[in-house]
């Protein structure tokens, strides 16, 4: 039943860690152990590795070597981002985000609204575009942060953070921005987007999992949030996660090199694959706006069955994706990102999303192609739904 | 990844009985596209000895939605209508080597769905469709099937219902009414006490006092750890004047269900007969 084959399209949830990265970490595991905070040459040698790493990440940025610090996760990054802000700002009681942002800052706010914060979420169109009106309109003399994430990880929508930068310049807010999906897909460019605080995760970009990074402007006002030693220029406490900040120093100098590929071949595998599953199964739709989107990602509603079903079957073809189906995230609603979009309930309990990356060939997609449409089939056949009348345009269109 | 067993698997990727029967004389339907889940089942039972002799299913959902409706009609066939009533949701459950406890819902549909096609069969209206409160409106469950659920397998969280009818799984603002009912099965009272213990005559000035005290205590609080909010306009008389701000706008009747709770527990802490006019 199970397939030998692997075909990962599911690396907005994370990514292979590149071999390069791999190779660059082991040393640390092994003869380089010191630790940078030493006095030592044994542990200094380390921290040069940590200052260069440093400087390939500000690079990927376009940013200050001194404006990055490294952290766990993008979670953590988030969290230090908006909670750092309102301790230095403690007279400020109001936070402005989107309804579409990722658990990290969202479940993060919502939190903070029980402490008696006031939280905005401005809503999403149906495509998921934001007003920027109604996000101009939100900031007041009291917001503290506005919170928008540069990329969604479910439909891969951009958000128009330059401009969304300026807004909150204008009005004096600091702005943070969640760049875990954007980062090593599109160019983030700290020089031309008006950013205050900006998070990124290691294993979305073939680092491993459990590095994370935090880009602070010079100038900033943020408390730290983990307390203890100086490391990070006493900002983050806690020795430094060497090999991991190492590793994530080198995914972050291929994902410079790597940007035109993601823009190039595999925006071009990603759109056969769309447009195919939309050419071969009937009653399929895009969620998001296709015109404006990450590179890799495409998040499609399959009419009238539901996407746990079709995830494992895909499985069991050796296919790995994810959904925003109710069953998938053990919650009983559809994803708040699709469910603030509107998506009517018909297809967002069937959506799927593929996300590719560098490592997908073009014999991956035709695979996908090829077993997908049976798998919908098989299943609308099961669903009390999919009625005659759908049938017959099923027809037709074949 | 749920930990499903190799028979839930099994019947997944090979559901048995799967269509629909054309001169089936029992169909039951239950479940819905907005609700993530639905099944329809076919049976076709001999009139005389009322025995099913056909059962067939047609399901929008999970894996475990699939297998739960495959086990049943396994479970049903070749059994009369009465015997096959006596099913529970825990004896599909079992047939199928469990299921996840977030995934008993499951179950559960399968059983409804063979109530539903029994009422079908007798040419009634499902009963607790008629009679009984829905106390989720997110996902339509009335109180008559909370209480069933609860007694049959024996629960004692509010967490357990919501794993096994989906109440208080949307919105969540039923979740109180849904404790105070699970309250009510595990240590039920008297009447007399219930109705004894609300204030029978009050002065208005004592009345809308109450009203927002109820509002900023009780109220209030729960709407806020979800982002919403309440503000109390005007009172007059039996009508109660009120802001709503919901955090779940996404949700279809949120609206009315927060209008609901407002409503149900002003009724219950100061008078019965208190109407909420929401105000835009």
């Amino acid at each position: 039943m199970t397939s030998s084959r692997i075909v990962y399209l599911d690396n907005n949830a994370t990514t292979a860690v590149a071999p390069e990265v791999f190779e660059a970490m082991l040393p640390f595991f092994k003869e380089l152990y010191g630790n940078p905070s030493s006095m030592h040459t044994f542990g200094g040698q380390v921290a040069h590795h940590i200052d260069q790493a440093r400087q390939s990440v500000a690079a990927l940025l376009n940013a200050h070597p001194d404006e990055i610090i490294f952290t766990s996760c993008g979670t953590e990054s988030d969290n230090q981002a908006i909670r750092g802000v309102l301790e230095a700002y403690p007279d400020k009681r109001h936070i402005v985000t989107t309804k579409v942002e990722h658990p990290a800052v969202l479940n993060t706010c919502r939190f903070l609204a029980r402490k008696g914060y006031r939280i905005t979420e401005i809503p999403v169109d149906k495509k998921g575009n934001l007003s920027l009106e109604a996000l101009s309109q939100a900031l007041t003399p009291d917001t503290a942060i506005l919170s928008v994430m540069a990329a969604n990880n479910e439909t891969g929508n951009l958000f128009p953070i330059d401009e969304i930068g300026k807004i909150a310049k204008e009005k004096g807010v600091i702005f943070h921005s969640d760049a875990v999906q954007a980062a090593g897909k599109i160019p983030l460019d700290t020089k031309k987007i008006p950013v205050d605080l900006l998070a990124l995760s290691g294993h979305k970009l073939h680092a491993p999992k459990g590095i994370g990074v935090l880009y602070i402007r010079r100038g900033t006002r943020i408390f730290p949030f983990m307390l203890g030693g100086h490391q990070e220029r006493n900002r983050r406490a806690g020795t430094e996660n060497v090999p991991y900040v190492v590793g994530l120093g080198k995914a972050c100098e291929q994902a410079i090199l790597g940007i035109s590929e993601e823009n190039t071949r595999v925006r071009e595998l990603r759109d056969r694959l769309e447009k195919g599953l939309c050419e071969r199964i009937s009653s399929s739709y895009i969620n998001g706006n296709p015109l404006w989107r990450l590179p890799n990602t495409t998040n499609i509603g399959f009419e009238f069955i539901e996407g746990e079903a079709i995830l494992l079957h895909l499985s069991s073809a050796g296919i790995a994706a994810s959904s925003g189906s109710a069953c998938t995230s053990g919650s009983l609603e559809p994803s708040h990102v699709l469910m603030a979009m509107e998506v009517p309930f018909s297809y967002a309990h069937g959506s799927v999303r593929f996300s590719l990356s560098k490592y997908t060939t073009e014999e991956d997609i035709r695979y996908v192609l090829e077993v997908m449409p049976g798998i919908v089939q098989k299943l609308r056949e099961m669903s009390p739904f999919f009625t005659k009348e759908a049938r017959q345009m099923e027809q037709a269109r074949k | 990844m749920w930990n499903y067993t190799k028979s839930v698997i099994d019947h997944f990727t090979n559901p048995r009985n799967v269509g629909e029967i054309e001169n089936a004389n029992a169909v039951g339907e239950v479940g819905s596209l907005a609700c993530g889940d639905a099944l329809k089942l076919f049976l076709k039972i001999d009139p005389q000895s009322r025995v099913i002799v056909e059962a067939k299913f047609k399901t929008f959902g999970c894996a475990s939605a699939i297998a739960s409706a495959s086990a049943l009609t396994e479970l049903v066939r070749g059994k009369t209508l009465e015997e096959a009533l006596k099913i529970t949701n825990d004896d599909i459950a079992r047939y199928l080597g469990g299921l996840p406890e977030q995934k008993m819902h499951c179950s559960v549909m399968g059983r409804e769905a063979l109530e539903s096609a029994a009422a079908n069969y007798r040419g009634e209206k499902m009963q607790h469709e008629e009679e009984s409160p829905v106390i989720c409106k997110c996902f339509w469950v009335t109180e008559k099937k909370i209480r069933q659920v609860i007694q049959e397998n024996k629960l004692t969280t509010v967490d357990q219902i919501t794993n096994y009818t989906k109440a208080g799984g949307g919105c969540g603002g039923c979740l109180p009414d849904i404790k105070r009912i699970l309250d009510d099965v595990l240590n039920p009272k008297p009447d007399i006490e219930k109705t004894s213990s609300k204030p029978k005559k009050m002065t208005m000035l004592q009345k809308i006092n109450l009203i927002k005290k109820t509002i900023d205590e009780e109220i209030a609080p729960a709407l806020r750890a979800d982002g919403g909010n309440i503000e109390l306009i005007d009172v007059d008389g039996t009508n109660v004047t009120v802001r709503l701000i919901g955090a779940c706008s996404h949700c279809p009747g949120a609206k009315s269900t927060l209008q609901h709770l407002v409503q149900d527990t002003l009724r219950s802490k100061v008078a019965p007969d208190i109407v909420i006019i929401e105000e835009e």
